[in-house]
């Protein structure tokens, strides 16, 4: 496996960029020509290889510099990182998913040894390497979230569930759509959702909390969302929105190939097998327009998506001063034909 | 002033009921402002049963924002135990103190403004209780607490829309948003995108 891990940035110059790899196996999340609000929940089944569902956790070329970033967001805004002190029996059921997974998914990169419950847990990407007691915090530089979220790409939200209920209660969240995880901490499912426009309207939070409640440890679930983010910015928090949102407006028929980007979360739910909380991993990609129309169906597809996008969504998003020009950039790329059912690049 | 009506909201918004007598153990009643009316008529509606409740009864009253202070009626109940505390801060590690000591099935009865009916809920949350526990009743001034979600300063009595940040002077929209863990609503920068361009503020929580 020679894939090389991008040196690169998410602030500043912002020079990160996706291979023409990166591009292929995009995660478009689009299987049709228009878009709403759904209960959008499939078994996270490993899929087609090479593409982002082929293992548990994906593991790209931007892995080191998204982990870089992390650790600077951190020591800017240590609240980014967050756990209720009934949560640490989660942060190690959510220790030992990752570091089982990445593992065996990626034998070339990390190694896991057990004995008993001392481990052995190697990095070689991040130059890592790890002795500890599971189950014993002492043994570890952080508590245990911190300690593997700090090596895996995209947040995480350990939710616990009681009451017939979900609480948000612990997380590591430094590459968010918007939302404060220091703000919504200890909040219920329907709670934490509130600001969503029409979903709760549609009854779609209501359907997705009764499959949660119900979800068994193995069976993993998974569902995307998406925005659009003006330069490849991991970091759109709204703590840091004053410094971030002015760039929408610096936005041009001339630049906006290369500076607006779609931004899609892969998001997986999975039981945990000691704190019966649920674990939730939100996987940012970004991709700026210029490299999406590479792929002529998804061209075609985002043009009519944005175009015909109910505008509470596309306000809510915080994407609607910028839509219009989405529109006409797009509209160069979309010839009317036919697009293909499902998400997948035509061959 | 009687209970308050509120427009349909989000779902982190909190809703409020109407106090009334429950069978307990013990009865904690903390309230500022105008909450004290709220209590003295569920007292009305207890009835015969009132001097029993009150005999088990810890009042713990404050004024409210504008400077409402109904002690009198309050005192005039003759709960077991009753307090007046200047402020809600100054009447906080008492507060602390009776949920820590309180048995099973001690009720809790908030009334007043969201703001002080948050802080006490929170107090409770923390100690533990069953939220079943818990009745709130809103009365009184609609000024909201609201966190910076930039700053995470916390600005206290906002009435107006948008307003500026207490600490770091952001101008800043008021969220219906609400956190129960830091009791408050959030705001948010109303002019980032465009620098200077801020509506004029209109008294939406008088
Ligand atoms: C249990 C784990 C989950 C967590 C922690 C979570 C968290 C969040 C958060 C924090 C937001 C942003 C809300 C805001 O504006 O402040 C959000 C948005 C949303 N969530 Fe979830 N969510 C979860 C599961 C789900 C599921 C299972 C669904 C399935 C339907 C769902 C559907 C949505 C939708 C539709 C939005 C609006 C997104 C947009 O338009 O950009 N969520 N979620």
């Amino acid at each position: 496996m020679g894939l090389e891990f991008n040196t690169e940035t998410f602030r500043n110059d912002f020079t990160f960029k996706n291979s023409p790899r990166a591009i292929r196996r995009f995660p478009f999340p689009f299987d049709r020509d228009d878009y709403m609000y759904s209960v959008n929940m499939e078994p996270h089944v490993p899929g087609r290889p090479g593409s982002v569902f082929e293992h548990m956790f994906d593991v790209d070329e931007h892995y080191v510099a998204e982990m870089r970033d992390r650790a600077q967001v951190l020591a800017d805004d240590p609240l980014r990182c967050q756990s209720l002190p009934h949560m640490e029996l989660a942060g190690w059921d959510l220790l030992e998913l990752i570091m089982e997974s990445k593992a065996r998914d990626y034998p070339q990169w990390f190694e896991l040894h057990k004995n008993g419950n001392r481990w052995h847990w190697i990095n070689r990407p991040m130059e890592i390497e790890q002795k500890f007691t599971f189950l014993d915090p002492t043994t570890l530089p952080c508590g245990p979230m911190e300690y593997i979220t700090r090596q895996a790409q995209g947040d995480f939200t350990l939710q616990d569930q009681r009451d017939d209920n979900l609480w948000i209660e612990a997380g590591m969240v430094t590459t968010q759509a918007d939302w404060s995880l220091d703000f919504d901490i200890g909040m219920s499912f329907h709670e934490w959702h509130a600001p969503v426009p029409k979903a709760h309207q549609m009854g779609v939070f209501d359907r997705a909390l009764k499959f949660l409640l119900k979800l068994q440890h193995g069976a993993p679930v998974r569902r995307f969302n998406w925005t659009m983010t003006v330069d490849p910015l991991l970091d759109t928090s709204p703590e840091n929105y004053p410094k971030w949102g002015p760039t929408k407006t610096t936005l041009t028929p001339e630049n906006i190939g290369n500076r607006q980007h779609l931004r899609v979360e892969l998001q997986t739910l999975h039981r945990l097998p000691r704190s019966n909380a649920i674990a939730f991993p939100i996987r940012c990609y970004l991709i700026k327009f210029e490299e999406l129309v590479t792929i002529p169906k998804w061209a075609r597809r985002l043009h009519r998506v944005i175009r015909d996008i109910d505008p509470e969504l596309s306000t809510y998003k915080g994407f609607i001063r910028n839509r219009e020009l989405m529109v006409q950039y797009l509209s160069q790329f979309d010839d009317g034909a036919p697009t293909s059912p499902g998400w997948w690049p035509d061959e | 002033m009687t209970k308050t009506l509120f427009e349909p909201s989000i779902r982190s918004r909190p809703v409020y009921g109407e106090l009334s007598p429950r069978a307990g153990s013990a009865h904690l009643f903390i309230a500022d402002g105008e909450g004290a009316e709220a209590i003295t008529d569920m007292f009305a509606k207890a009835g015969a049963d009132a001097p029993a409740l009150l005999a088990k009864s810890h009042i713990i009253y404050m004024p409210g924002p504008y400077g409402t202070d109904l002690s009198a009626a309050l005192q005039a109940l003759g709960a077991a135990q009753f307090h007046r505390a200047p402020s809600f801060n100054a009447a906080e590690l008492r507060i602390r103190k009776v949920l820590t000591d309180a048995h099973m099935g001690l009720q809790v009865y908030l009334a007043g403004t969201e703001t002080v009916i948050g802080l006490a809920q929170r107090e409770v949350m923390m100690a533990g209780l069953p939220f079943e526990a818990v009745q709130t009743e809103h009365r009184g001034s609609l000024s909201r607490r609201v966190q910076c979600v930039h700053c995470k300063g916390v600005t206290e009595n906002v009435t107006t829309d948008p307003f500026v940040c207490s600490h770091c002077g952001l101008n800043l929209f008021v969220r219906d948003h609400y956190s129960r863990r830091l009791a408050a609503f959030q705001g948010v920068n109303i002019d980032a995108e465009d620098p200077g361009l801020v509506p004029a503020a209109v008294e939406r929580f008088k």
